[in-house]
């Protein structure tokens, strides 16, 4: 199927002129009228009880309106648990708006105050007494599991959250025959998403109406309407959750958290408008975490190697509750489904835990359990390859699922339809003269120079179908929407369920509906994140824009297109076959030549309407729709290649070229994708050599701060090269596949192999990240 | 009267109007910026310095805005995003970032445009790398930073 532009052209966005002049909207940019502000009291311990709440003094100090405990709303706001019907074995406790009774993570909320200004709500937020007392607290996976561990949920009875095995094959005879097993322990430490833009919202319920709107930095305005409906038992016709512009996401604003619950219960108390905005430390205390998993992996290979079995087991946590609506389980639940899945093998076991235990709540950030599986199959490739004497290439090459190998089903259990890991590989080699860097390693080491170079091959889980969480039992739709309405004047607005936090799927959209309408882009206009205005639809997590939303605008516009060739065929007495659209004038199909403009057709369709029978379809607002049926996942795959030097003094990495070879399918805009995988690899790398959470041994926080949290800033990043293969799905007629988190998949197992490929002559290897000096240092036994 | 109570009276010009105003001692910049004057195009991403969204100019240099107290700037030139738009003087910056996608969210984007402005009033041919260091105090999660460093290079090289 072919496609006219402007699908495909590398357009710069519509919205960035706004942002680019200082004119966006964030929420903590909106005041309204008899807004109070909203400040939290925290708990100082990771596991505490709540003995007793004075609220006396800090009720009575400036500008305070009301000072509430978890009793004031309980009344106001149900509870809930972040439960997967899916994963019936998942135990989920229930989880209150702020605490009730015991406080289970440093930093969870309980006690809101609420003030004319955030300032003053601070102020006597320190004035709000809370008698402790202090219970013992459990701080790693580990020791959670330990039969003598204290409960976080007494109700369980034990810690363990969530397990899951999938098997395939017979592993243990596949480690018997092989030639060579390589095991490794990997450890992947804690991080999140650091939007730069903080969480927050304004709550502003109306008594009168009984209504509830809510502007909010969030990622899924539709979602976030159910939510607010159900728990604040409101009807749901009455809720309206607009997105305006939002300062970054990264799967950090797509959850229910409590505080932001609190600033809507609180509203509906108080009858007013009430805004919190989280400060850089709340963020790092109470936004949502990731990663923090241990891995035990294995792979086995023949002797020429083929890779014949892979057994993995994941231990991670899930903080002091499930988050919802989504539920915690998937990060692992994806390692164990993903890892080892680029190459051919017949023998799979993988095994996940997950327990509860007194931190903050993990979950979903950009690229959920895909790094981890990543970076552990590389790392294992990576060191068959040298046992065997093989080069990272040619292992590759020789252990590859091939293109005829497709369609499969990867021992792990995911349909794979087309992917292109050779292609891969060989672009990749195009641009990287793998011999030539060898030559140049051996010579640099002379100098006392450690070049290395890493490869990661990826397989990323996109836009996800909707019997995932529709089994799962959650309301989160899978499906998109996408409603269009020719404009009297000739112009087309466009309203997704889609939304764009600066990824650019409003531009996407904006080509697709042109390209199907046969439209100057300049003539679509794309909305997005109000539910209220736009039609439901999931908002922008897990890589979905283009290929769920894309193919929703894909057949609102062709819809159009035929409405407007209809009325435009009775005006001229022409049959609508033989006419088309192009550059948003109708032309005669054949010969080109304009016949009207739109506006002309418009302008019957919107005052003249009697002028086109009534057996002519001929609607100028029109809507359509996409789900996905039967597949659970849009695969799409790439490679990244990461050089760069390690320091074997300071232990210091500094980046030297890094290549993404990427296949998503058809590219609705090359320069977005390009960037989105760019950012993405940065963001990788930041979880690969600086990112990490501190917390000493009691379960203390020690790093809350943009000061001591590192993240990567342009000084020590590199140039990175992007590359598009096109394997488009046959599942859609776009045949698009995701691409937001493909960047952040690869990053860490590239790196990883890169910094060991480094250090080869030390004949070390490093299996934890982040990759910091100090861990380098330790590992060459300079420190 | 509380600390948190006092209040000051200060003067001072913001994007060449004259301003007079009574604010709290303990109220920063930025906040008096947005909250006061709704300049909303200057953000806060960290208040304690280290992001850089919040960056203005005083007295024709870039400052932090969550790092000085409205009434340290009594008496004052300030420049912020809106200011610095409306006159034109970053409108070559602002079309190459636009052309380059060098943001995405828009975050620290109107404080990353001024510190290039800043740099290339300073160094009008820097190398890459030159721009990548003068630019290393402001964070931006979306882009990876190459599009940024690229639009910077494009006006430098154009010598606009």
């Amino acid at each position: 199927m072919n496609f006219q532009a402007p699908i495909g052209l590398p357009l710069p966005r519509d919205r960035a002129k706004r942002l680019l002049a200082g004119r966006g909207q964030y929420v903590d940019d909106i005041q309204l009228p008899r807004m109070l502000h909203l400040a939290f009291v925290r708990s100082p311990y990771p596991h505490a009880r709540i003995q007793s709440i004075d609220v006396t003094e800090a009720a009575a100090m400036p500008g305070v309106v009301r000072v509430v405990a978890e009793k004031d709303l309980a009344d106001v706001t149900a509870s809930w648990r972040g439960k997967h019907d899916l994963f019936p074995n998942l135990k989920a406790p229930e989880h209150h708006v702020l605490a009730r009774g015991v406080a289970r993570w440093q930093g969870e909320a309980v006690a809101a105050v609420v003030a004319r200004t955030r300032a003053e709500a601070e102020d006597a937020a320190e004035q709000v007494i809370v008698d402790w007392e202090e219970l013992p607290a459990v701080v790693e996976a580990e020791d959670a599991l330990d039969a003598a561990a204290p409960l976080v949920h007494e109700e369980f009875g034990d810690n363990l959250a969530f397990s899951a095995e999938v098997t395939h094959g017979d592993t243990e005879a596949a480690f018997q025959d092989a030639h060579l097993v390589i095991e490794r322990s990997f450890r992947f430490n804690r991080h999140t998403g650091v939007s730069l833009e903080p969480r927050g919202l304004i709550a502003d319920y109306d008594p009168a109406s009984v209504s509830l709107t809510v502007h909010q930095s969030h990622q899924t305005p539709h979602q976030q309407q159910d939510l607010y409906a159900r728990l604040l038992d409101i009807p749901e016709q009455n809720v309206r959750v607009i997105c305006p512009d939002v300062g970054g996401a990264f799967g950090l604003k797509h959850h229910l958290y409590p505080d932001e619950l609190a600033a809507c219960a609180v509203s509906k108390l108080l009858g007013r408008p009430v805004k919190y905005i989280a400060d850089r430390l709340e963020s790092f205390l109470a936004d949502i975490h990731c990663r923090d998993h241990s891995v035990t992996a294995r792979m086995a290979f023949t002797t020429e190697g083929d890779i014949i079995g892979m057994e993995v087991d994941d231990l991670f946590h899930a903080g002091a509750y499930s988050q919802y609506p989504r539920s915690s389980i998937a990060e692992g639940n994806q390692i164990i489904r993903l890892c080892g899945i680029p190459y051919r093998h017949e023998h799979y076991r993988a095994a996940v835990r997950m327990a509860y235990l007194n931190k903050s709540v993990l979950g979903h950030i950009r690229s959920v359990g895909h790094p981890i599986a990543c970076a552990a199959t590389e790392q294992l490739v990576d060191l068959g390859a040298r046992q065997l004497g093989l080069d990272p290439v040619a292992i590759r090459r020789r252990a590859y699922l091939s293109d005829e190998d497709f369609p499969t089903t990867s021992p792990g259990g995911i349909a794979l339809e087309r992917l292109s890991f050779h292609g891969c590989l060989d672009r990749a080699l195009e641009r990287i003269d793998v011999e030539a860097f060898r030559r140049e390693q051996s010579q640099l080491r002379t100098q006392g120079i450690h070049r290395g170079i890493g490869f990661a091959t990826f397989v990323d889980l996109t836009a996800i179908g909707p019997e995932y969480y529709g089994e799962g039992g959650q309301h989160i739709s899978a499906q998109e929407t996408c409603l269009l309405r020719l404009e009297a004047s000739g112009g087309i607005r466009c309203y997704t369920g889609a939304t764009d936090q600066g990824q650019g799927i409003d531009t996407g959209i904006q080509q697709v509906v042109a390209g199907a309408i046969g439209t100057r882009v300049e003539d679509v206009k794309v909305n997005s994140g109000d539910s209220e205005l736009c039609p439901v639809g999931g908002g922008s997590w897990g890589s979905r824009g283009a290929a769920l939303a894309g193919e929703a605008a894909l057949r609102a516009g062709r819809e159009l297109r035929l409405n407007i060739l209809n009325i435009a065929g009775v005006l001229l007495q022409k049959s609508a076959e033989s006419l088309d659209i192009r550059e948003s004038e109708v032309v005669d199909a054949s010969s080109g030549a304009s016949q009207m403009t739109l506006a002309e057709v418009a302008e019957v369709g919107h005052f003249r309407p009697y002028m086109v029978p009534d057996d002519v379809s001929a609607d100028l607002t029109v809507t359509g729709r996409y789900a996905s049926r039967d597949r659970m996942f849009l695969p799409a795959n790439g490679l990244h290649v990461a050089i760069l030097d390690v320091d074997t003094d300071t232990g210091l990495i500094a980046f030297q070229r890094y290549l993404v070879v990427h296949d998503c399918g058809r590219v609705l805009n090359p320069l977005l994708v390009e960037e989105q995988i760019r950012g993405g690899v940065v963001q990788g790398i930041g979880g690969a050599v600086y990112e990490e959470f501190i917390y000493d041994q009691a379960g203390y926080l020690c790093n809350g701060t943009l000061a001591d949290y590192l993240v990567p800033m342009a000084a020590e990043m590199p140039d990175i090269e992007v590359e598009h293969l096109e394997t488009p799905t046959t599942t859609s007629e776009l045949g698009a596949k995701g691409a937001g988190e493909a960047g952040t998949t690869g990053a860490m197992g590239a790196v990883l192999n890169a910094v060991n490929d480094a250090l080869t002559p030390f004949d070390v290897t490093l299996s934890e990240v982040p990759l910091t000096p100090p861990r380098i240092l330790r590992a060459l036994g300079k420190i | 009267m509380t600390e948190a109570m006092k209040t000051a009276q200060i003067a001072f010009t913001v994007n060449g109007e004259a301003v007079e105003a009574s604010v709290p001692v303990r109220r920063n910049l930025v906040d008096f910026l947005r909250n006061d004057l709704e300049l909303t195009g200057s953000h806060v991403g960290c208040e304690h310095g280290v992001c850089g969204a919040c960056t203005v100019l005083v007295d024709g240099a870039i400052m932090r805005g969550c790092l000085m107290l409205a009434v340290q700037a009594d008496g004052c030139e300030i420049e912020t995003i809106e200011g610095a738009d409306e006159s034109g003087r970053i409108a070559a910056l602002q079309t190459a970032f636009h052309r380059r996608n060098a943001l995405q969210c828009g975050f620290c984007t109107p404080a990353m445009l001024l510190t290039a402005a800043a740099l290339l009033e300073q160094n009008g041919t820097p190398t890459r790398d030159e721009v990548r260091d003068y630019l290393s105090g402001n964070f931006c999660r979306c882009t990876g930073y190459q599009a940024i460093v690229d639009a910077v290079m494009d006006v430098a090289e154009a010598g606009v």
